[in-house]
Order: C-alpha cells, then structure tokens, then sequence
C-alpha cells in the first residue's frame, strides 16, 4: 500500500471511534454554556443595576477569569482545587474532581465571565425610558429587570451568543489535558498508535469546522424565530 | 503560611521567570507576524481581485473554524509527514509555536481590519484618487491609517488573547510559562499553590498588556475621529 | 379626604441633577378633574417635575401630597402602589419594544395587579378600544406608527385606572399629521374628566382645555393664569412672549 491509501485506511477505519468524541465534545459546550449563562446573567445585572461594592466583586470576576488561560485553568482546577474539594466526603457525590466536571467548571466559569459581559452590553444598549417606564406602572426593579430588561436584552445578545459558542467550542478541545475524551483526545490517542497525525489532524480539524459551522447556523434559525417583528432595525448592537 | 512564602520564592518564581522570557519569545513574534499578516490579509479581502480576496476568506473561515490546539498540533506533528519533492519541514516547538500562534491570530486581525476598512467612507478613497493618489497608494496612505486606529480595540484585545493562548506551547514541550509551572508541580506534587502563581504570571502580563494598548490607542488618537465605530 | 383637598398637592419642592439646581422650589395644586398645562423652553424642568410627582425621581426639598397622603414618607412597597395610580406618557412613548401593543397594555395588569390573564385581556382591549386601536391589538411597537405607539402608550396608563395622568410632551416626537390623533384622545380624556398635568408646546389646543397655564423657566414658575387671562389681547405675559417666539417657529396659531 502505497502512503496515500495507508492514510485514507487508517483514518476511515478510526472514523467511529473519533466522531464518539463529539458526544463528549457536545455535552462538555451544552454544559459549560448553560454554567455560563445562567452565572453570567446575573453577573450582568448585577454590574448594569448594583452598587458599587458588588460592581467592583464582578468587575474582580472578570478579570480574574478573563486574564488567566483556560489551560492553566484546567491544570489548576483539576490537579488542584477541585482534587482537594473532592476529597471531601461531602462532596463526594458532586464527583467534582472527574476530568469531565473540571472541564465544564473551568469552561463554564470562563464563559460566565464572557457571556456576563454580552449581557451587560445588551442591558446597556437598550433605552433608558423600558426602566424608567416600567417603573411607573408600578413595577418593581426585579419584575421590570426580568419581564422588561431581559426579554430584550437576551435578544439582542445572541448574535454575540453565537461567537461566545465558537470560542468555547474551540476552548473545549483544550479538555483533552485533562483526559476527557473528546475529538482532539481520541485523535491524538489514534495518531500515536498509527503515526498517522496529518489526516488524522486534519480530520480533527474539519469535525470541529463542521460543529462550528451548525451550532452558527442553528443559533441564526434561533436568532430568526425570537426576531420581534420591525425590531431589527434599532436592535442592532 | 512561611514554608508555603519560602516554597514559592525560591522554586517557583526563579523557574516561571525563565518561563516568562520564553513566553515573551514566543508572544512578541507571533503577535507582530499576526497584525502583519492581519492587516494583509484584511486589505485583501476588501480590496484585493477576487480570486486572491476568496482565497483570503478562505484562509481566514479555515483558522477560526478550528481549534488552535489542532493547528499547533498540525504544524508540529503532521507537518514533517508532508513531503514536497522529497523534501520535509521539520519545525522546532518553538518555530511551531509561532507559526500556529501567528497564523491564527492573523486570521482574526484581519476580521478586524477588514470591519475597520468598511468603515472608512467611499469619499477617502475617492478624494485620494482625485489628487493623484494610485489606488495602492490611496489605500496604504489614506484609507490603511483611518481604518487601523478604528481597528485598534479589536486588534489589542485579538493580542490579549495570543497572550493567553500562548500557554498552548507546553502542549508540544515548550518550557513557557504554563510548561515551567507543570513541571514545578508534577515534581512537588502542589498543583494548587503553583497553578495560582502561574495564573498571577498570566494576569499581570494581560494587565500590563492592555494598559500598554491602551496607552497606544490614546497616543494614535485623532481629536473627533470617533475609535469606535459610531456608523 | 374632604372635597376641598386638591388630587395633588406639591409643595416647595427642589431637585438637583448633576450639580445643576433643575428644580427650583416649584410648588402646584391639581384639584380633581382639572388638567394643568406646564409650558416654557425646553430645559425649563417640566419633564423633571412631572418625574418627580410619581417619584421615578425623588425631589431632594419639598412635599408632594396625592389624596393628602405624604408621598415622601411612603416607604418603598407603599410606593410602588402609589405610582399604580399616577400613570405617565413620555415623549418618546417608551412602549416595552418586545410586546405586542395588546401586552404591553396587558403586561402591568398581570404582573403589578396579579390580575388574571383572561381579566387582563379583556381590560386590555377595552383601554385600545378606547384609543381606537383595537385592529392594531397584535401588532409590535416597531410596526406602529408614531401617533399609534403614544395612543398605546395612553391605554397602557389608563389601564391601571390612575387617579393622576402625566403627560411629557406626548406630541413632541410625532410627525405634525399624527400630533391630531393623539391631541383627540386627549380631548376625550379631559372632557371625560381625567385629572391630568401636561407639559406641551401645543399651546392653542391645550388653550381650550386647561383649566392652568403654569409657565416654568429655569426651575422655576414664573407665571401662571387661566390660559385666556396669559393669552389674552394686550397682555405682556412672558406666555405670550413663548407664545409668539413658538409660532415663529412652527407657525402655530395661538390666538
């Protein structure tokens, strides 16, 4: 067999096994993203509408989690914080100190930073007057933040949302560091038992093209379906 | 509370600053190959022939689709496998490592001074050209200027995070920063402690970092020339 | 509450914003039914005044009383169901841009008075009906013209069945052919006795309405009348001399 044909062979035949990653590679971004989002909407509203003590607490959680890399991340919170947490028996049914709970806390909780961020420029784009009319048919900050703000503001901030899901998608190749078995992790275990690394790298690669590619369009369709009917125009962020 | 002070002075900070100057070696290369090959590739994609601006786009949809850890991992790994008449390139970590980080972060940069080019009202171009200015010339004196200052948060930021990301050298053997760190904490078994420090190593240079692009972005200031795109 | 208690009653109040005094110990009675009419230059306070009568703004002196009860006391659940009762129209409409014009009407029924939703639909369509809008029910904000968007905007207040209705220039943002619809359900409001205080420029409409002209420069009240005593022939109010300076402009007509 000549290089060619002993490259095709050796990529068709570890086909299966590479594409079972992607239901590791999915569950790790669906969990991280919904980490993320259901930290970093309140991490928004609390930087849009809070004082200036607990302002400064998110704008500390921003930068911390912003400014250190994902992979020291990982290697911190796997082979540190979350090894020691897990050696509690109290802990112990949480299983925080699996690779794959690291993974999503560590791209969950970077992505809280991130998404907090969106959020926070959708809040603001938006009209002073929704708030201020909201307020004086009587409603409280709460009841005008959640039926009012936020309705609008998570619109606005899927356009955003979407890149947010690339990136992470892409981040979330890194959790093969720590041994979950996503894409990268299984193609890199087959390139070192075949020595076959270029098609299978490039495999790798268009597997995560093609993810990235129908999450993008499927938060587009999304995007399409909550589209309020003439709102586009002035909702641009 | 003093071993753990006394640990972290005379092992790991000694080590993380020989990581950090191999960091700094890999990030300022690759950072200004990326705004070069960024401000090429943006130009391109708005003013180039259309093949050569396909072909761009190309370039740019293929490195943003794909995780960097696959890119690195194909420039060093399956890149040698490649033969081009018998002849294959073998990169070292580091050449790797630049290359990868280079060409990824110059396939962001362009998005930036491709969005900061359309910015840029016809009439600049147009005025060029009325004065004598060749389309080149018009394009690199005129438009090139206005467009970059507009491109500057998005590029700083696009810096930023090669400053992060260049923590993915240690993957393939690299004794940076992150690479110094894991080594420190196989050997002593403190990954907590280390770790930390390695992420303060991290948060300092960003810190710096944007403060610097930021001290950039005001020294290029024009008065009344809006940075952020107000259209 | 005796009959002789005005609606309103503001007393001396004082309100700074940014550094600047926009509020000048400005005080004002609306008896029941009555509509008071705030004019003067823009930057004059009318639109900080109005806020501060529902509290969006808070006055930093001064008293205001609705039905003679202390609003400045109220604690702030006390005011939340205070401002049940004051409803506002704002220049620029701010219709909650995501509802449909029957929610938006709908929305602080349900989510302020706990009603149910069936009640709060049925109550919902009357208010439209009212502003004849009902065939626009569905429709967004952003599919509404001006006009439109404020007589929403009109049911959407009167929805909460105010004692106290708050008008901030709700003509202002419209083009000059859809200020007619808005100025007739207006009309009817005032003729059906809703107890109202308006700031506007439209001076020859809301001539024939106002029971008070109260005319505001920089803070203050500088003068105030019935409308045909400031507007009346061979009188020099400072009214007037608004008055003509807005015909110039627009060439409005305020005899």
């Amino acid at each position: 067999m000549d290089g060619i044909t002993l490259a095709l062979t050796a990529s068709w035949e570890a086909l299966p096994y590479i594409l079972g990653g992607v239901w590791w590679t999915l569950a790790l971004i669906i969990c991280a993203m919904g980490l993320g989002f259901v930290m970093g909407v309140p991490l928004a509203v609390t930087h849009v509408y809070a004082n200036g003590f607990f302002r400064r607490l998110v704008g500390l959680y921003v930068w911390l989690f912003r400014g250190i890399p994902i992979l020291v991340q990982l290697y911190l919170f796997y082979f540190g914080i979350l090894a020691w947490l897990g050696s509690f028996s109290l802990l112990a049914p949480l299983n925080l100190d699996s690779a794959f709970s690291a993974a999503v806390i560590v791209l969950g909780l970077t992505s809280a930073a991130y998404q907090s961020q969106i959020f926070r420029g959708a809040i603001q784009s938006l009209p002073q007057g929704q708030l201020k009319a909201a307020r004086a048919l009587g409603m409280t900050d709460t009841q005008a933040i959640v039926s009012i703000i936020l309705p609008q503001a998570l619109r606005l901030a899927i356009p955003a949302w979407s890149n947010e899901y690339s990136i992470l998608l892409k981040d979330s190749a890194l959790a093969f560091v720590i041994g979950v078995l996503e894409v990268m992790s299984r193609t890199r275990s087959v390139a070192a038992t075949t020595h076959q690394p270029l098609p299978l790298s490039i495999l790798a690669g268009l597997i995560f093209f093609a993810l990235t590619w129908v999450g993008i369009k499927a938060l587009k369709k999304l995007e399409d379906k909550v589209r309020i009917a003439g709102y586009s125009q002035q909702g641009s962020l | 509370m003093n071993e753990f002070f006394d640990f972290i002075m005379a092992r790991v900070v000694p080590a993380l600053n020989t990581g950090l100057w191999v960091s700094v070696q890999i990030i300022v290369p690759a950072a200004l190959l990326g705004v070069a090959i960024g401000v090429t590739a943006g130009t391109l994609r708005v003013y180039g022939a259309k093949p050569l601006a396909k072909a761009m786009n190309f370039y740019v949809s293929l490195f943003r689709g794909t995780p960097l850890v696959v890119q690195l991992y194909f420039w060093y790994f399956a890149l040698p496998y490649i033969s081009i008449g018998g002849f294959n390139i073998v990169l070292s970590p580091m050449m790797a490592s630049i290359v990868a980080f280079a060409l990824c972060s110059g396939a962001y940069q362009s998005e930036y001074i491709r969005g900061g080019l359309l910015s840029i009202k016809k009439g600049q171009l147009t005025a060029a050209q009325a004065l004598g200015f060749t389309p080149v010339r018009s394009v690199v004196s005129i438009v090139l200027p206005q467009a970059f200052r507009r491109a500057l948060p998005g590029c700083g930021n696009e810096i930023i995070y090669l400053i992060k990301y260049s923590s993915l050298a240690s993957i393939i053997t690299v004794n940076e920063l992150t690479g110094v760190g894991r080594g420190i904490a196989k050997a002593t078994w403190k990954n907590t402690e280390v770790f930390m420090v390695v992420g303060v190593y991290y948060l300092i240079l960003v810190t710096v970092a944007s403060f610097i692009l930021k001290q950039l972005e005001n020294r290029l200031c024009i008065p009344g020339f809006d940075s952020n795109r107000s259209s | 509450m005796t009959a002789q208690t005005p609606l309103l009653r503001v007393e001396n109040i004082v309100k700074h914003l940014g550094g600047h005094r926009i509020l000048d110990d400005v005080s004002l009675n609306v008896p029941k039914g009555r509509l008071k009419v705030l004019i003067g230059p823009s930057g004059a306070g009318k639109s900080t005044f109005l806020q501060c009568v529902n509290f969006l703004l808070p006055p930093d002196e001064g008293k205001i009383f609705l039905e003679g009860r202390e609003i400045n006391g109220a604690s702030k659940k006390e005011l939340l169901g205070l401002r049940q009762h004051v409803g506002m129209i704002f220049q620029d409409f701010n219709l909650f841009d995501h509802l449909t014009a029957l929610e938006n009407v709908r929305i602080a029924l349900i989510k302020v008075k706990r009603m149910q939703k069936r009640e709060a639909t049925e109550r919902a369509m009357d208010e439209l009906q009212r502003v004849g809008l009902v065939d626009k029910a569905g429709l967004y904000p952003a599919q509404l013209s001006g006009g439109q968007k404020q007589r929403v905007s009109v049911a959407r207040a009167l929805a909460m069945d105010p004692k106290l209705l708050l008008l901030d220039e709700p003509t202002s943002a419209l083009d000059p052919e859809l200020i007619g619809e808005v100025l007739a359900v207006i009309r009817e409001l005032a003729k059906a006795g809703m107890t109202m205080i308006m700031a506007t420029h439209q001076i020859s409409f809301s001539a024939s309405l106002a029971d008070e002209f109260v005319f505001m420069e920089q803070g203050r009240i500088v003068e105030r009348g019935a409308p045909s005593e400031l507007l009346g022939k061979g009188r020099a109010s400072r009214t007037q001399a608004f008055c003509a300076k807005l015909n110039e402009l627009t060439g409005e007509n305020a005899e």
